[in-house]
């Protein structure tokens, strides 16, 4: 993954707009987080393969990234977006890694199931 | 160490091997056992992904499953089974057909030893949960013919509550393999390794304690 430049991220959330796309979105602290600190509140949200149109999207802030997608119906959002990759499959792969490096958030959008 | 028939380790994640059982898979290994290690997923929800990132949420397998396979390898594992489940469900499955699925590898296995862990007392949802189909799977077999189970626990109560270990097993003769093991799981174990190694250099007492005896408990069913 490269680090996130937002004009490319941006023209790659375009072409994936109003069409059918499939979205995976995760959040994570890791399954040790509680086990390591007993005072930290473990929390995560994972969902693969949700399919929905998005009529647009943007990617805001300064670095890390937040990017939404608005659909007729409701949103998608994810903050902390500090990579990205076309893969190619031409999936476009958002990631946000923390300050160790490990992946904290991810939203990924692919006009193909995710496997 | 008890010479086996044959020993069936069933763990969630490539590397859950690694760091607690993988000198005790050497000693059997060794001994002439053969080694069946069965891995439900291959991990996909790691966090780890090089820094900087090498690995992608969509990559990330592949890479961990040429790791579980170096692995296997390198400490001589001939059957290794990875059975296809994903990294983070497990405990979500239906708990009867995934006990159904485990108990079809035990049977055809008829192992003497099962390792696993301790369901309860894992820390990780899947950790639980696979013991837990384990232990499920063991019990439906008639009483005379169900092998001994040795688990992992490494929760903060663990000791608490079901005391110390009762089987504990010195793998200082195969140590050398059991860092390599942990290596094998590069993208997981990178940073982690080296300060082992060195800390292991330095002969700090904990991680010394910690590399060259495996612990488990043996679990009354």
């Amino acid at each position: 993954m490269e680090p996130a430049v937002k004009e490319h991220v941006q023209k790659e959330i375009d072409r994936l707009a109003k069409k059918e796309v499939f979205i995976h979105l995760e959040t994570t602290n890791g399954a040790y987080a509680s086990h390591f600190d007993e005072t930290f509140f473990s929390s995560g949200a994972y969902i693969r393969n949700a399919q929905l149109v998005y009529e647009h999207g943007k990617v805001t802030g300064k670095g890390p990234y937040r990017v939404g997608l608005k659909m007729n119906f409701g949103w998608v959002y994810a903050e902390g977006i500090t990579h990205f990759e076309v893969d190619e499959d031409n999936r476009l792969l958002l990631a946000g890694h923390d300050f160790s490096g490990k992946l904290a958030v991810a939203l990924q959008i692919s006009e193909t199931p995710f496997e | 160490m008890e010479k086996e028939r044959h020993v069936l380790v069933i763990f969630p994640h490539p590397d859950d091997e690694a760091f607690g059982v993988s000198g005790t898979i050497s000693l059997h290994i060794d001994n002439g056992t053969p080694v069946t290690y069965a891995c439900l997923t291959l991990g996909e929800m790691g966090r780890n992904m090089g820094n900087p990132p090498f690995a992608t949420r969509e990559t990330l397998p592949k890479i961990r499953k040429e790791e579980l396979e170096e692995a296997a390898r390198v400490l001589g594992i001939q059957d290794l089974r990875m059975l296809g489940y994903r990294d983070k469900t497990v405990e979500f499955e239906d708990e009867e057909k995934l006990a159904n699925r485990l108990g079809v590898i035990i049977g055809e296995t008829n192992p003497s030893l099962i390792i696993t862990f301790y369901p309860g007392y894992a820390v990780h949802p899947d950790h639980d949960a696979t013991g837990a189909a384990v232990i499920r799977a063991v019990k439906e077999l008639p009483a005379d013919k169900r092998p001994k189970v040795h688990c992992v626990a490494f929760s903060n109560n663990c000791e608490e509550e079901i005391g110390q270990a009762d089987v504990v097993n010195d793998v200082s003769a195969v140590i050398d393999r059991k860092i390599a093991a942990i290596k094998a799981h590069a993208s997981q174990t990178q940073l982690m390794a080296a300060n082992m190694e060195e800390s292991i250099k330095n002969q700090d007492p904990e991680v010394l304690a910690r590399m060259y005896k495996e612990r488990f408990w043996t679990y009354k069913i």
